[in-house]
């Protein structure tokens, strides 16, 4: 699996849900795609469909109601598929950690990898797109 | 002599030169679009590594629709391309040819059009289904002048449908768009490949922002690496077609090698303008143009050529 794993952490296609965010870390994921920081030169891309996507990528808390949509999110995407929460609020629930409809979203579907910071910055994120790649190369 | 066209099929002129070049041109295509948008782009592996990444992933099949049909429409557009990519490229390397068989590469490359249309509608999603209804209505509009300009090199090479003939016309009589007419069916040429290979501006059926890939929308794993091997195949097949029906092929000797590579990346560059400064259009534009500018403009171009212009 050594070698399929290298070409994995190559070609990360990348699908965005957004599970109720406030838009801030959402513009800074678009951030990673501008000529500044332009991810394609890593191989990632973003793509529209959940079907094509190798990581999903988590943005906002998961309240009662997006969590079944995330749910089927998950589900739907084709293993092996990675979820990385981008952001404070998949990380720690944020101010929003008290609040009667939010779950935890180990509840909902697995994460792998949290990026904290409200809104991250873009060099944070691909920081911790590094890592996954690391792992998936060791 | 069975071996030798399983080779042809497979090998040289057919699935992994094909294949390769397409992978390795489609990272040509991807760079200088980052470069046009003043981005780094991809290294030079990176379509491999999706393809052979895409292989090992699961594929999902949904739960409404014709499995049969979705699983075999991608496998059976890259049979047909594989075979046009052989038929192309034997024409265009080893001089061989068949009586009609530029007709047979119309007709595979309809196939194509129609494993497209008949994979997007299998899925039962809504999108999936708009992306086919797109891809018969291109189809509709492209096909007539893709045509008409097909046969202006038949005409200037005196009625033979064959490509060996054609282009044995050329290297006696000149590339056919130095002529008044050529020039004319080679610009419409470009602009139906366009078409054809659903490039931007005629993106329609896919539209990323509106339909999320269209048709391919529910594939992935295997089935979707396919797709996307397709697609770059027709990055080969296209260009390699128009060079031998208007640029007057390759001489592999000397100094005619560079000339080779000149020509094919020439014509792919110019797609890749093309691509990268046009937005999309509407269905109904793109028929518009097709059948109001496009088609009368090619079928004066077929008139001028029987009249030896």
């Amino acid at each position: 699996m050594g070698w399929y794993n290298k070409r994995l952490a190559k070609s990360i296609w990348v699908f965005h849900v957004s599970a109720s965010p406030c838009n801030n870390c959402d513009i800074e994921i678009l951030d990673l795609l501008t000529p500044k920081y332009d991810l394609e030169r890593l191989g990632i891309k973003l793509v529209g469909s959940v079907r094509h996507a190798d990581v999903i990528l988590l943005s906002g808390v998961i309240n009662d109601k997006v969590a079944d949509k995330v749910k089927r999110i998950y589900d739907q995407a084709p293993k092996p598929v990675f979820v990385v929460g981008v952001g404070t609020c998949p990380a720690s629930g944020c101010c929003f950690k008290q609040s009667h409809n939010v779950h935890h979203n180990d509840d909902v579907i697995p994460v792998d990898l949290y990026i904290p910071g409200c809104p991250p910055k873009p060099e944070a994120m691909i920081e911790g797109v590094a890592k996954l790649m690391g792992v998936l190369n060791a | 002599m069975t071996l030798d066209y399983i080779f042809y099929l497979l090998v040289f002129p057919g699935f992994l030169f094909t294949g390769i070049l397409g992978l390795v041109v489609g990272w040509f295509d991807r760079k200088v679009s980052a470069r046009f948008q003043f981005r780094v782009g991809p290294p030079f592996l990176q379509n491999f590594n999706d393809f052979f990444k895409l292989l090992g992933k699961e594929t999902m099949i949904v739960k409404d629709g014709i499995h049969s049909m979705f699983i075999a429409a991608p496998f059976i557009a890259f049979g047909m391309l594989t075979l046009v990519s052989a038929m192309i490229g034997l024409a265009l390397f080893l001089r061989i040819g068949f009586g009609g068989d530029l007709i047979v590469i119309m007709y595979l490359l309809m196939i194509y059009s129609i494993m497209v249309i008949l994979g997007g509608a299998a899925t039962g999603n809504v999108y999936s289904s708009l992306g086919a209804g797109r891809e018969i209505k291109l189809l509709l509009a492209d096909e007539l002048a893709f045509i008409l300009v097909c046969l202006v090199p038949i005409v200037k090479a005196g009625y033979q449908i064959q490509l060996d003939s054609i282009l044995e016309y050329q290297f006696a009589n000149g590339a056919i768009i130095g002529s008044v007419s050529g020039f004319i069916a080679f610009l419409f040429a470009l602009i139906c490949i366009q078409a054809k290979m659903t490039l931007p501006p005629f993106h329609i059926p896919e539209a990323e922002t509106e339909l999320v890939e269209g048709p391919l929308m529910e594939y992935s794993g295997p089935p979707l690496a396919f797709w996307k091997l397709n697609h770059l195949m027709m990055y080969v097949v296209f260009p390699f077609l128009l060079v031998l029906l208007f640029l007057g092929g390759f001489n592999l000797q000397g100094i005619g090698i560079l000339w080779a590579v000149l020509k094919y990346l020439a014509i792919v560059v110019i797609m890749i303008i093309i691509k990268n400064t046009n937005p999309r259009i509407r269905i109904d534009t793109a028929l518009h143009f097709f059948w109001k500018y496009a088609a009368p403009i090619s079928f004066m171009a077929l008139i001028l050529a029987v009249l030896g212009v």
